[in-house]
């Protein structure tokens, strides 16, 4: 079977968003059969079969997650829908709220169905002003249409869906720490177990699923288990978004089957590396990911292959860096990231994310010591697999790889007073004691 | 009277408030929701504005600072008309944000978090806004600048400049 575009076939259209438009290619068609002719068991054993696994960053098998829900419960279940899309290098999801944001609703009537939910939550960053209210546009208009709301096109099944804006906080795109921005909170992550399927929001089992991941719920339906499973490899299936951003001639998201190398995605789709340079550097899966060198990049980009690499699929936001970057800046930039954003609750992320900005600014700005290197794999050991949530290792990953795999670029700037850049900026300076911070 | 007491919600807020509360099962789950009711209604969440929306909701102050202080993207006492956020994050920074951070801190002669003498202005270094495709990326208020050269960053402040000389938004 070729190829087929489920996300993106018509985003260059100019009412792609419209319902009219997304009914005019079949919206709605699988969601209507999941609503009136499917039951619940079966939405939920398909798919399992077609073993969609999620697309936020973990790479969880969707069915396997929505069978932890318990069955019976006196309770409310709620899905959280997580359009944090916060991992730097990652711009998919909006993509898809932006330009096809019934494709979502549908998505999400499906999963509500099989898993027995009749309220669901979008959490939206909350800088994504117009994707946010695209989305509720879209919503009032299902709602006016029958299509949400007490009898879900045609059907016995009630299904609300509320928008829930964020308010700038990368944690927040943590499962728990959403639901508990939800809750009306500081979006600090809780301890697991319990996990949401049994305990989440208000208390309540809750299913916590991506946007692109619940995105994929129609074509399955339409196509069947067996044929989406043959779509990329059958490990982690699908059609899929990647990002592409940084030093390449055309940045911009790209939907291709699972599995595509990396190496065809940045040379062909993304028009290789800009102004005719050579790679250097590249972080496959968001900034949470190990670095790959050049000579790595012939991986297939998926969740199995990029894990056998030492690295791994994430959000699929991959960052390329030519052979102008210093790599010691790119650990800087990036560390603080992380230590910026630590909800500073585990004292290893707190401080660890702390002690890694620090040990690469002071090496880029001149006041580096070769035992620093040392000092970040042992920061890194000290963080990985310790704390509530997995910032930490977040944080860990790109630290220890960067200068494990980069090690001359630290070296250079120890040995010659700072990074290339800083030198540049502050030829007096070398060694300079502006570098103890 | 005290500043608090002069602060109240429209009835068009207001009823925007209540249909809030119908879509949670508890109320202080409207808090995040509600505070953007503030933010628009009122212009910035200082404390008197803060300290409105606890006594609206009935829940405490510190609860309320608390919520509000870690998030970064409310808009605070003190910001300018036109709160300029560079990206300055990993694929923003390899495409030049730190370069437009520093034309905009040579145009309008601030620092990174400081507000131009005049209040149209607030800069400040923000991370990863989702849109690294089209770095470098200004957020200003609620929307997108994208794919800026530094001739694209001096157009937009001009433009700015003539809109809130013609008392525009
Ligand atoms: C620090 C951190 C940040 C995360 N940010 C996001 C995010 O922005 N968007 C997202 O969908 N998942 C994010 N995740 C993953 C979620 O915790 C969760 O695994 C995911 O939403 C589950 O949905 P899925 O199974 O459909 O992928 C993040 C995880 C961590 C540890
Ligand atoms: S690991 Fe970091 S971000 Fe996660 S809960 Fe602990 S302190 Fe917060
Ligand atoms: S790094 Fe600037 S938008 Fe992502």
């Amino acid at each position: 079977m070729s190829f087929r575009k489920i996300f993106t076939p018509y985003i260059h259209e100019d009412k792609c968003h419209s319902l009219k438009f997304y009914q005019s290619k079949g919206g709605y068609e699988q969601a209507r059969k999941a609503l009136n002719d499917w039951q619940p068991d079966d939405l939920i054993e398909t798919v399992k079969a077609a073993n969609l696994r999620g697309r936020g960053g973990a790479g969880f098998p969707t069915g396997v997650k929505w069978g932890f829900v318990p069955k019976q419960v006196d309770k409310p279940k709620y899905l959280a829908v997580n359009a944090d899309e916060s991992e730097p290098g990652t711009f998919k999801d909006r993509l898809i709220m932006e330009k096809n944001p019934h494709l979502l609703l549908e998505g999400i009537i499906i999963c509500c169905k099989a898993v027995g939910i009749h309220h669901a939550y979008i959490y939206i960053r909350g800088e994504f002003v117009f994707g946010a209210n695209r989305l509720q546009n879209a919503i009032d208009r299902a709602y006016s249409e029958g299509i949400l709301g007490e009898n879900c096109l045609g059907s016995d099944f009630k299904l609300d869906v509320t928008v829930h804006r964020g308010a700038g906080a990368y944690i927040c795109g943590e499962e728990t720490g959403m639901l508990t921005s939800i809750e009306g909170d500081r979006g600090q992550p809780k301890l697991k177990p319990p996990f949401p399927a049994v305990e989440g929001l208000f208390g309540c089992p809750t299913v916590v699923n991506n946007v692109e991941t619940l995105a994929n719920l129609p074509y399955i339906l339409e196509i069947g288990a067996e044929e989406y499973r043959k779509i990329g490899p059958e490990n982690s299936p699908g059609p899929k978004l990647f990002c592409v951003s940084g030093h390449v001639e055309k940045p911009g998201v790209f939907e291709l089957p699972m599995g595509v190398s990396l190496r065809t995605l940045i040379d062909e789709h993304a028009g290789g590396v800009w102004k005719g340079r050579k790679l250097k550097a590249v972080i496959p899966g968001g900034s949470s990911a190990h670095v790959l060198t050049a000579d790595e990049c012939d991986v297939a980009m998926d969740i199995e292959s990029l894990a056998a690499a030492g690295t791994m699929l994430g959000s699929a936001g991959v960052i390329v860096m030519d052979e102008t970057t210093c790599m010691v800046d790119a650990l800087l930039n990036i560390m603080r990231f992380y230590h910026h954003e630590s909800c500073g609750q585990c004292t290893p992320c707190r401080e660890g994310t702390g002690w890694l900005e620090k040990i690469a600014h002071r090496i880029a700005v001149g006041g580096g010591r070769i035992e620093d290197l040392d000092l970040v794999t042992e920061v890194c050991d000290r963080m990985v697999g310790k704390t509530i949530c997995a910032l930490a290792d977040a944080a860990a990953f790109p630290a220890e790889s960067i200068v494990k795999k980069f090690r001359e670029d630290f070296v250079a700037a120890i040995e010659n007073g700072g990074s290339p850049a800083w030198v540049k900026r502050h030829p007096a300076n070398t060694g300079g004691a502006a570098a103890h911070v | 009277m005290t500043v608090t007491e002069t602060l109240a919600f429209s009835d068009e807020a207001m009823k925007k408030y209540e249909w809030l509360l119908s879509r949670y099962p508890t109320r202080k789950a409207a808090l995040l929701p509600t505070l953007r009711i503030a933010e628009s209604e009122f212009g910035e969440l200082g404390v008197p504005q803060m300290k409105y929306v606890a006594d609206l909701m009935e829940i405490p102050p510190a609860t309320v600072f608390g919520v509000v202080t870690f998030y970064t993207h409310y808009r605070r006492a003190g910001v300018g008309k036109y709160h300029l956020q560079v990206c300055s994050t990993l694929s923003c920074a390899l495409r030049g944000s730190g370069d437009v951070v520093s034309r905009v801190t040579e145009r309008l002669g601030i620092g990174v978090g400081e507000t131009s003498e005049c209040g149209l202005f607030t800069l400040s270094k923000v991370e990863c806004l989702g849109s690294c495709d089209t770095a470098p990326v200004i957020q200003c208020n609620d929307d997108y600048h994208e794919g800026l050269s530094l001739e694209d960053v001096d157009a937009l402040i001009e433009q700015l400049r003539q809109e809130a000389g013609k008392g525009g938004a």
